[in-house]
């Protein structure tokens, strides 16, 4: 129920931001979705969409954080294992 | 799709499970709180993936499930009234009330109608102004923020034959119910990524600090509930109960504030009943006076004793995390999706279906 999916921002309509709307691209399928709550939104963005609401832009640099975390727990059980006689 | 494949590495994967063996010392009992986290996991296996100290149990976090059963009677009621448009989403009609599902009010003559957003079923009174059109507004903190939109345009254009029957609920007084029960066994919790999007996650620092329960904020790829649950046995084999995020690529800890703004302009918080599980107290939204002209239940007049669960299916207890699926003894018997005692067989985010789908072989 609570389901949000990425997609990309092709084209932004209105002015008033609870009014505002775009179409937003899922890998090849494009759905027509609410800004309202995204007034920070701009073409080209990423978006996490709700039914047909985007609730959250996508952060692209946080989006490599289960990566990075996965390096520093190695990094970590090396140096623990290091210490080892 | 970018921002979903890469979370399903099976490489990453393999090594979130040896980081996993490697500080898990003892066992702990975790509990995921969103039906869309219970989908991932049994429809990926990650529960075998883990340490066998580490046991997943299934939370109350499927709206469809918890909608309690004196309201789909009343959705059922409200459907029947000529002249009505009863929209909802899909999920909602083949849940069982007491005297059948809206499938079946359907199939009787009612004009019931699938959306896909709040927005579609104002659109629909928009364009029928001869027609009474209700909303039946089912879901948490993610979705109402699209019900409260609806209702404030409605309230804009002057839009008078639209109303909402309203079973929004509350994720942390949820939590809160859990953790004091006496039967409790959850020590960490990943909590719902998307809900937090909506709302942030400083409401959950006091429940952290209060009971002493690592809470993660998580998203729902197999990824992200690994790195969930290392963050949180993490926290637990190092004697920590903090919150901590694991979705940041989707969730701020201050939430989405447009949206938080809309549900407090057109929502006032509630008590609410639970269905499998009883009255929470706060853990509802029902609307505001000055949008009571919007409220289906005041419209259309309709009262509703409070009724009886089939005795047969534990539901409450699954809800809880109390008990799995295939600890009932309906559990694919005399319950099934094409025949469901409870609303956890229904929806695809359910417990119950989920194991039903994919983890039938071998019961």
């Amino acid at each position: 129920m609570c389901l949000a999916v990425p997609g990309k921002i092709v084209s932004i309509e209105g002015a008033d931001d609870l009014l505002r709307s775009a179409k937003v691209d899922f890998g090849g399928v494009a759905k027509e979705i609410s800004l309202a709550y995204v007034p920070e939104a701009r073409v080209g963005d990423y978006v996490l969409v709700h039914v047909g609401f985007a609730i959250s832009l996508v952060d692209e640099a946080e989006a490599k954080e289960v990566f990075e975390y996965l390096r520093r727990m190695d990094a970590l059980a090396e140096m623990e294992g290091s210490e080892v006689p | 799709m970018k921002f979903m494949n890469e979370y399903r590495d099976a490489a990453a994967a393999g090594k979130y499970a040896q980081a996993l063996r490697r500080i898990t010392t003892r066992a702990w009992t975790l509990m995921e709180i969103c039906g869309g986290q219970t989908h991932a996991i049994v429809k990926f296996g990650l529960d075998e993936f883990l340490p066998e100290q580490i046991t997943l149990v299934h939370g109350p976090g499927c709206p469809v499930c918890v909608t309690p059963i004196e309201l789909i009677e009343k959705a059922l009621a409200t459907a029947a009234v000529p002249g009505v448009v009863f929209c909802s989403f899909g999920d909602m009609l083949r849940v069982p009330g007491q005297s059948g599902d809206l499938l079946s009010v359907k199939a009787g003559g009612a004009d019931i109608r699938i959306v896909y957003s709040p927005l579609d079923a104002l659109k629909i009174a928009r364009e029928h102004p001869d027609r009474q059109v209700v909303f039946f507004a089912v879901g948490f903190e993610t979705t109402a923020p699209m019900t409260a939109l609806a209702v404030h345009q409605a309230a804009r254009e002057g839009i008078r034959n639209f109303s909402l029957l309203v079973a929004h609920v509350l994720v942390p007084p949820a939590m809160e119910a859990i953790l004091s029960a006496p039967e409790n066994r959850v020590q960490a919790f990943l909590a719902a990524g998307h809900v937090c999007t909506v709302m942030g996650y400083h409401e959950y620092e006091p429940i952290a600090r209060k009971y002493r329960v690592p809470i993660v904020i998580t998203g729902f790829e197999p990824l992200d509930i690994l790195q969930g649950i290392t963050m949180a046995v993490r926290q637990l084999e190092e004697g920590r109960a903090e919150v901590e995020n694991q979705y940041s690529r989707a969730v701020r800890r201050e939430g989405n504030a447009p949206a938080q703004k809309l549900i407090r302009e057109i929502f006032q918080v509630v008590p609410r009943k639970w269905r499998g599980v009883g009255e929470i107290a706060q853990s509802g939204l029902g609307l505001r006076d000055p949008y009571k002209d919007y409220d289906a239940e005041l419209r259309f007049g309709i009262v509703q004793q409070s009724l009886e669960e089939s005795p047969d299916c534990i539901s409450g207890l699954i809800l809880q995390g109390v008990k799995k699926p295939f600890e009932c003894p309906a559990f694919t018997g005399a319950c099934t999706p094409e025949h469901p005692l409870g609303a956890t067989m229904v929806s695809s985010e359910g417990a119950c279906a989920a194991y039903y789908r994919y983890r039938r072989v071998g019961i």
